[in-house]
């Protein structure tokens, strides 16, 4: 998305000074809480059409996902489990979780990102792929601990959830929240939305499933898309939601100690050829004396 | 005065068009290694085509060092005196010479540079192959993350590397004519790579 002029911007990718940041912008959550939804892919349509996205035609892989992935065209994708036996009273279950950005506090996509401003983190949490400024080299996906960047073959830039940033920045929520037929997706600051959670972590726990909690995981420094889980204990279950992200240790290194410590040697190595140069000197040959 | 031929003609155009390349590939990568050089894009059209020269520059650097590294092959094996050679590194950059071990084509050093370029090289296109994104399917995410470290870490020691080279050339004097014209003077041969010049006056 272009740039929204009334958020104000707290991070920025490849750029070492501060962005426009002046105002204030209350920080935002959107709350999936899992145990609300039926798998009607509204919030899919709701997002197609919101962004004017649609993917090619695709084919049935046996399953209800559909397409089978995120793409550059898909920017949420419910995923459906087949759970057998975690709950007492409950042999089967259908878990299903509408995967997309988190929207991290520490955004690894951001972090590796060669490209000034295209990626950006507003001062509400969203981070935002800025197209315009993408140079399609896939360091997002690299950086990215939940699987989330898609590059199009169409154009080679970076795709995925913006938050509706565009929706947010003049007081909509966004479309998928929008249009949840069953209340399953909520959207507000985000503490009103970690308080909300524990409430229904509450009922859920009165209910009989003892390990629900909320699903901010505090290695990515918190997420700006949450969940509330029926299973808090095992995220796996739901298509593989890792249970502790972080930022790579090979990206966190590569992407920061490692380069200015690079530069570092580089710029030393060149210093200390020429002070070689003018203490010690060339090593010349006495032509005269040497040829006999 | 005396010169000996130490350079072909084809080995020199090679040896410069490794060069020319490797400076291509270099700024181009410098482009994305940190933000404060993010600029050097404007040199290859802005960022999406720096990121699309990149590989193509690289890859054409590698085959043509391959191909000098397979011409200079035989007069860079390591033999047991470089070793010596290595140690008294003192000796070298403190211009006394005439206490090393005598020199033939290459010595130690050059040697030593040359099979650095090797690995390095080798790593960056093995690795480059893994996130070079718009050209081969996608890899593992956790090998992307390791090859994308190690190309950084490759492309760096590459980098000082050839300071280090382009120094030495600059700082022996007499040695820049023998990659730009192909000959060195005899007194250069003698005091620089002895063994070499008893060879070459066999």
């Amino acid at each position: 998305m272009t740039m929204q002029s009334s958020l104000d911007i707290q991070a920025r990718s490849a750029t070492t000074t501060p962005s426009p940041s002046v105002r204030h912008n209350a920080e935002v959550a959107k709350l999936i809480d899992e145990s609300k939804c039926i798998g009607c892919k509204a919030c899919q349509v709701a997002c197609m059409e919101w962004n004017e996205l649609r993917g090619d035609i695709g084919s049935n892989v046996g399953v209800y996902d559909n397409p089978a992935d995120l793409d550059a065209n898909t920017w949420t994708l419910m995923r459906f489990a087949e759970v057998e036996g975690q709950t007492e009273g409950l042999p089967f279950q259908w878990l299903i979780r509408k995967d997309g950005c988190m929207h991290c506090a520490e955004p690894g996509c951001l972090k590796a990102c060669p490209s000034p401003g295209a990626i950006v983190q507003y001062s509400n949490g969203i981070v935002d792929f800025k197209q315009e400024n993408c140079i399609g080299c896939g360091n997002c996906i690299t950086g990215c601990p939940f699987n989330i960047p898609r590059i199009s073959k169409k154009d080679h830039k970076a795709y995925k959830c913006t938050l509706c940033s565009d929706r947010v920045s003049v007081g909509l929520e966004p479309a998928c929240v929008k249009t949840c037929p069953t209340g399953a997706i909520t959207f507000g600051s985000k503490e009103d939305m970690v308080h909300y959670a524990e409430t229904r972590v509450g009922e859920l726990k009165e209910r009989g499933f003892r390990k629900a909690a909320l699903y901010d995981p505090a290695g990515v420094g918190g997420t700006h898309v949450m969940y509330v889980l029926k299973h808090g204990d095992q995220p796996e279950l739901y298509s593989g939601l890792p249970k502790d992200p972080t930022v790579s240790p090979m990206v966190s290194v590569w992407k920061g100690a490692f380069k200015p410590l690079a530069l570092f040697g580089i710029g030393f190595t060149a210093l200390a050829g020429f002070f070689h140069y003018v203490t010690v000197g060339p090593n010349e040959v006495e032509e005269d004396e040497a040829v006999k | 005065m005396k010169y000996l031929q130490r350079y072909t003609e084809g080995e020199r155009s090679l040896h410069w068009a490794v060069a020319l390349l490797f400076i291509l590939a270099a700024l181009s990568g410098f482009a994305f290694f940190h933000p404060s050089l993010f600029w050097l894009v404007n040199f290859f059209g802005g960022g999406p085509w720096t990121r699309i020269l990149h590989p193509f520059l690289g890859i054409a650097m590698a085959l043509a060092f391959a191909y000098m590294a397979w011409q200079f092959w035989e007069h860079n094996k390591l033999s047991p005196q470089d070793s010596n050679w290595l140690k008294q590194w003192r000796d070298v950059i403190g211009n006394r010479e005439d206490r090393l071990p005598e020199a033939g084509k290459y010595n130690a050093g050059q040697k030593v540079l040359f099979w650095v370029l090797i690995v390095c090289l080798a790593t960056l296109v093995l690795t480059g192959i893994v996130y070079w994104r718009s050209m081969f399917p996608d890899f593992p995410v956790w090998l992307v993350r390791l090859a994308s470290l190690l190309h950084a870490l490759a492309a760096t020691v590459l980098v000082i590397a050839i300071i280090v080279h382009s120094y030495a050339a600059f700082w022996v004097k007499g040695s820049l004519r023998a990659m730009l014209r192909g000959t060195v003077s005899e007194a250069w041969a003698k005091k620089h790579h002895p063994a070499w010049h008893r060879e070459m006056n066999r």
